[in-house]
């Protein structure tokens, strides 16, 4: 169990226990938190459970896949360098607790 | 429209999202979502992909936490049947002999899988794929060296046959026609499909026809009779030749169903305190003139939210939402942005090959949609570039 914490720009923030096993993007969307939308349901196809983990975090989940890049590419609030898809973080034994600040939106305002 | 009730029937992608959105949108009154199944609302595509290969289990397929439920007052009238409409009386009538009344209704009632009609379809070994319970009991039908034969080589058949290899089992496809998934995929994609299963072991009979399932009827093993004379023997014979929609309740009520509840533009049914949307809904085509019918987790959601806007007096144009949709097959994520079907040219971005490509499919000049394959950003892309064609005609229609 890790407590992930998800934080806005407007300086709210929601903190959920997330099992072993499950995802930033799961634990967010089961509980309803605000900013992250999760459309493909953790395929890893959408891009719209985008979130920033920050440099000093990096190392402590799995590494960025190519395939993941390629649609960090298309996000509605474009990339920068401590971006992630919240699908593709699983929470594992090691991880107790992680902060991920989410960007504006996750789906281009229309 | 904020305090009266409302009732969803179908507990599945649509009913959860409009009853969730109904309340992001302030809706304060009375929301129930009836559902037939006895377990929470849960994710389907993960039954034909992860959770059959059993790296996913039930935890792993619920869409939102019962206590999230709770607090936004969404209460879910489990293992319940919805069994009337009286709409003189507004009210739903319930199989455990209660009744809901509603303000507004909202049929989201998805599809069931179309059976075969041949003589021994209804042996034990011959089973479909719509619930978490027909994937528990497939999954253990799955075993190292265990013969499958699966019939359809639509969507749900290439996916159990992917997900039956990767467990071990031999698996043999049946399809009717030439080539795979052929109603909705252009032929570079269809093709790249089809020498991905057979690298994979898979064997695949194209024009062949199912006459009979032959079986003991205690006995564990099936014969899958072809017209040719061929015989199939099997240790489970999984069917995917499509679904129906669950189109029960809205003809008892007297509504129009045709291939599914018709709906208009506001996906409002002939009776205008009741809505249909998801699997289940026929609705008009925002990109020409006919009708659509669409069976999709988009399809779901985005109905879903349309209708909660709608209701909430959004003073909304119609329903426009690009379509989309994905399947993943072995290393494969394919990704459908709008419809293919009908196109009349395509162009190949990419080397098959190479596993990664996207199919730009054309009809008279105009873009109806991309295949993309391990090409996300392509996808994502193309479903902007198509959302922006439609924008001007949606602008259009709104100014008269
Ligand atoms: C194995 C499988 C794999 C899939 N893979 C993908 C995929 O990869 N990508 C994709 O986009 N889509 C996929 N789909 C399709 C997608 O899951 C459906 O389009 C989506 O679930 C439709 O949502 P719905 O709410 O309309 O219907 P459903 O999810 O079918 O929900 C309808 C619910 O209503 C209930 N119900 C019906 N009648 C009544 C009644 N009278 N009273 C009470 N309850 C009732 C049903 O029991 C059901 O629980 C897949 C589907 C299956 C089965």
């Amino acid at each position: 169990m890790a407590k992930i914490t998800y934080s806005r720009t407007d300086g709210t923030s929601d903190t959920v226990d997330v099992p072993v096993g499950s995802t930033v993007m799961r634990g967010a969307v089961l509980n309803g938190v605000r900013g992250v939308v999760g459309e493909c349901g953790g395929a890893g196809q959408c891009g719209t459970c985008h979130v920033f983990v920050d440099a000093g975090d990096a190392d402590r989940v799995t590494p960025l896949h190519p395939l993941e890049s390629e649609v960090l590419d298309t996000t509605a609030v474009p990339r920068r360098p401590t971006s992630r898809l919240g699908c593709q973080i699983p929470v594992g034994e090691e991880l107790d607790s992680l902060e991920v600040k989410l960007p504006d939106y996750q789906l281009p305002p229309v | 429209m904020t305090g009266r009730p409302i009732v969803v029937v179908g507990g599945g992608q649509a009913g959860l999202q409009a009853a969730l959105s109904l309340r992001e949108h302030g809706f304060e009154g009375r929301l129930d979502v009836v559902c037939a199944e006895s377990e929470a609302p849960y994710d389907r595509p993960p039954l034909s992909k992860r959770f059959l290969a059993g790296t996913a289990g039930t935890d792993d397929l619920t869409l939102r936490a019962p206590a999230f439920l709770d607090d936004r007052r969404i209460s879910l009238v489990q293992d319940t049947h919805a069994v009337a409409v009286d709409r003189a009386d507004a009210s739903v009538a319930l199989s455990s002999g209660g009744s809901l009344p509603y303000d507004r209704l909202i049929l989201a009632t998805g599809s069931t899988p179309r059976h075969l009609p041949v003589p021994g379809s209804a042996h034990p070994a011959v089973r479909v794929l719509r619930t978490v319970d027909d994937a528990t009991r497939l999954r253990t039908k799955l075993q190292p060296g265990s013969r499958v034969v699966v019939i359809g080589a639509g969507f749900t058949g290439l996916e159990v046959s992917a997900t039956a290899r990767g467990l071990g089992c031999e698996v043999t496809v049946v399809e009717a026609l030439d080539r795979v998934i052929a109603r909705a995929l252009s032929r570079p994609v269809s093709e790249h499909l089809l020498r991905l299963h057979r690298e994979n072991g898979v064997r695949i009979l194209f024009g062949r026809q199912v006459t009979a399932l032959d079986g003991v009827p205690r006995e564990a093993a099936v014969e899958v009779l072809l017209a040719d004379g061929t015989r199939l023997p099997a240790d489970v014979v999984v069917v995917g030749v499509g679904v129906r929609p669950e189109t029960a309740l809205a003809e008892t009520a007297g509504l129009d169903v045709a291939d599914g509840v018709v709906v208009d533009e506001h996906l409002r049914t002939g009776d205008p305190r009741i809505h249909a949307i998801g699997d289940c809904a026929r609705f008009p085509d925002p990109a020409g003139t006919g009708s659509l019918r669409l069976e999709s987790v988009q399809n779901a959601t985005d109905q879903g939210k349309y209708v909660a806007a709608f209701l909430m007096g959004a003073d909304a144009p119609g329903y426009t939402a690009v379509p989309w949709f994905w399947t993943d097959q072995y290393a494969a994520k394919l990704q459908i942005a709008g419809l293919t079907t009908g196109h009349d040219r395509c162009e190949t971005d990419g080397d098959p090959a190479s596993g990664r490509f996207s199919v730009r499919c054309y009809q008279g000049g105009r873009l109806l949609g991309v295949e993309s394959v391990n090409r996300p950003a392509d996808h994502i892309k193309a479903r902007r570039e198509l959302a922006a064609l439609r924008a001007p005609a949606a602008a259009a229609a709104a100014a008269v």
